[in-house]
């Protein structure tokens, strides 16, 4: 086992020749199991769709080999790298700057494309040969609402505040350039004036002196 | 600073609460002990909380519950040291009321002012008595749902309501439901009833949680498709705590961290803190419900805090005691707590 998320256990084994990755939506027992199953069967098979659809607009997304409904798992191939959430860590300089606009228009293509990633926190972004991959779209869904794309921006923003928080500015705003690249300046505006009201929304007003 | 008394060893702080229907008066001291805590809750004839009636009601019952709670305490104004208040978040009105409680006594007995985060003083007051250091905290209540944890001066909010809390959820529904307000431990106690999963959305955004479309659904499958109240109950607490569980276990998962809190006005739900120690015996953390009498809003936990803050120098002149409805978690340092 390599990993052990909240949502699913991660298991390196080799298919047919290959380096794969074995991903298991384990069973949770604080749900009830009619509504266990049919959350972790829906997000199996929303994720291989997803999955196999971002790759068809450009984005890097790990090749599915296998899924099994019954079971919920999912075989894909496993993607040699490093974790953006642990490449961020530091100081930000000119090479993650790159890393955080490639983000940006990979977001920027899937959303483009109407696909929702759903949970794009750096733990989810792998980089890896000068490319950047995206995982686990267990929580995404197909849509070309302004809404859908602003939750997504809203998400990692809020993602790079919780856990980057010295550079999240900075890199928010690398990951938006390379976003409006894509998608073109009139709808990220848009969008990014969404996701300011989306802010406002809940408590995310700051104090004034703060 | 400690009214020519520079000896004095203990002190005790006055905490006023009145963010949203809660009024409360708790008086506690430097080492922890709750000398009391008396609080009148404004209870809605028809429908929800409307903030000036609500403010009304506060200035209404101020002076008493402040003398109740002073005589509960067996001591008098004098003896206070500190008077802290809930500065935000909340309602304004509310808010507004409450500040000028504690200005006006602050002013009058010549006694320093501590503004308090509602939702710091929640997560303190849990952390003073159930013995929970460092925990990952799921705060729910009728004004907010905040899943939290700290790290570098701060507590950080890893997930929260993108519309409206759990609370307010579980109460809409049931006003919908002809149940009074507060409706959520009447949704609570009919759910225990319910046999059938009734299908709602589920709806987890990352780390976020959105309710409104859930109780919109809930409200539907009562009222147009004939479910029984009972079974719209169960389903509307499976599918909102499953939601809860699923970003507080992410958030432990997360941080690694080996505590969770559980605090605010739902935590006292049964079936949310039995799915919660479930969570934590998966991921070995150790779980906590804050005590019934202070997981709801109360003065004790401002005055707690207010109790900290004053430690740190945290005083405010009156001039600069204005309060702030949207005063968030993660805008507050913590400077008690180290990483």
């Amino acid at each position: 086992m390599i990993a052990k998320g909240a949502e699913a256990n991660l298991y390196r084994s080799e298919w047919f020749g290959r380096n794969v990755i074995f991903k298991e939506r384990v069973r949770k027992n604080y749900r009830l199991p009619v509504l266990d199953l049919q959350l972790r069967q829906q997000r199996t098979a929303m994720e291989s769709k997803l999955l196999s659809a971002a790759k068809k607009y450009g984005v890097s997304t790990p090749t599915i080999y296998e899924i099994d409904m019954k079971k919920t798992t999912i075989i894909m191939e496993y993607i040699e790298g490093d974790r953006v959430k642990e490449l961020l860590n530091y100081e930000l300089n000119e090479d993650k700057k790159v890393i955080c606009r490639k983000i940006g228009e990979s977001l920027g293509r899937l959303h483009k494309n109407g696909i929702i990633h759903g949970d794009p926190t750096t733990s989810n972004f792998i980089y890896a040969h000068g490319k950047v991959f995206f995982v686990d779209f267990g929580l995404g869904v197909f849509s070309d609402s302004l809404e859908d794309a602003s939750v997504d921006l809203h998400l990692l923003k809020r993602a790079l505040e919780s856990t980057h928080f010295k550079i999240a500015e900075e890199c928010f705003s690398e990951i938006f350039t390379g976003y409006a690249q894509i998608v073109g300046s009139e709808r990220a505006k848009e969008i990014f004036n969404n996701v300011e009201k989306i802010r406002l929304r809940g408590r995310y007003t700051l104090r004034g002196d703060t | 600073m400690f009214q020519g008394d520079w000896i004095k060893l203990t002190f005790i702080c006055l905490g006023l609460e009145g963010t949203a229907h809660t009024f409360g008066v708790g008086i506690v001291t430097s080492e922890g002990d709750i000398l009391a805590n008396e609080i009148s809750t404004y209870v809605p004839e028809t429908g929800g909380i409307h903030p000036r009636e609500a403010a009304q009601h506060h200035s209404c019952v101020a002076s008493e519950v402040l003398q109740s709670a002073l005589l509960k305490a067996r001591i008098s104004s004098g003896d206070l040291d500190i008077i802290a208040f809930s500065q935000g978040p909340g309602l304004g009105p509310c808010l507004r009321t409450t500040a000028v409680v504690a200005r006006a006594l602050s002013t009058l007995f010549d006694i320093p002012l501590v503004g308090v985060n509602h939702c710091v003083a929640h997560i303190e007051i849990g952390r003073l008595l159930t013995g929970a250091k460092d925990p990952i905290t799921l705060y729910v209540s009728g004004g907010n749902t905040i899943v939290s944890a700290f790290a570098d001066k701060r507590y950080r909010v890893f997930g929260e309501t993108i519309d409206i809390p759990i609370g307010n959820a579980l109460d809409m529904f049931g006003r919908e439901a002809g149940l009074q307000h507060p409706g959520g431990p009447k949704v609570e106690v009919l759910a225990r009833s319910g046999r059938k999963l009734v299908e709602l959305p589920y709806i987890v955004k990352g780390m976020d949680l959105s309710f409104s479309g859930l109780v919109t659904a809930a409200i539907r499958k009562l009222k147009e498709e004939k479910e029984q109240l009972e079974d719209v109950c169960f389903s509307l607490q499976e599918y909102a705590f499953s939601m809860l569980v699923e970003v507080t276990e992410r958030a432990i998962a997360h941080t690694q961290k080996k505590e969770l809190l559980l605090t605010g006005g739902v935590a006292q739900n049964k079936r949310l803190q039995e799915m919660l120690q479930e969570v934590a015996n998966e991921q070995e953390a150790a779980f906590y419900t804050v005590p019934k009498e202070v997981a709801g809003d109360n003065g004790a936990k401002i005055a707690w805090t207010g109790i900290l803050l004053y430690k740190y120098g945290k005083t405010i002149p009156v001039e600069k005691s204005l309060v702030d409805p949207k005063w968030r978690l993660d805008a507050v340092e913590i400077p008690w707590l180290m990483e």
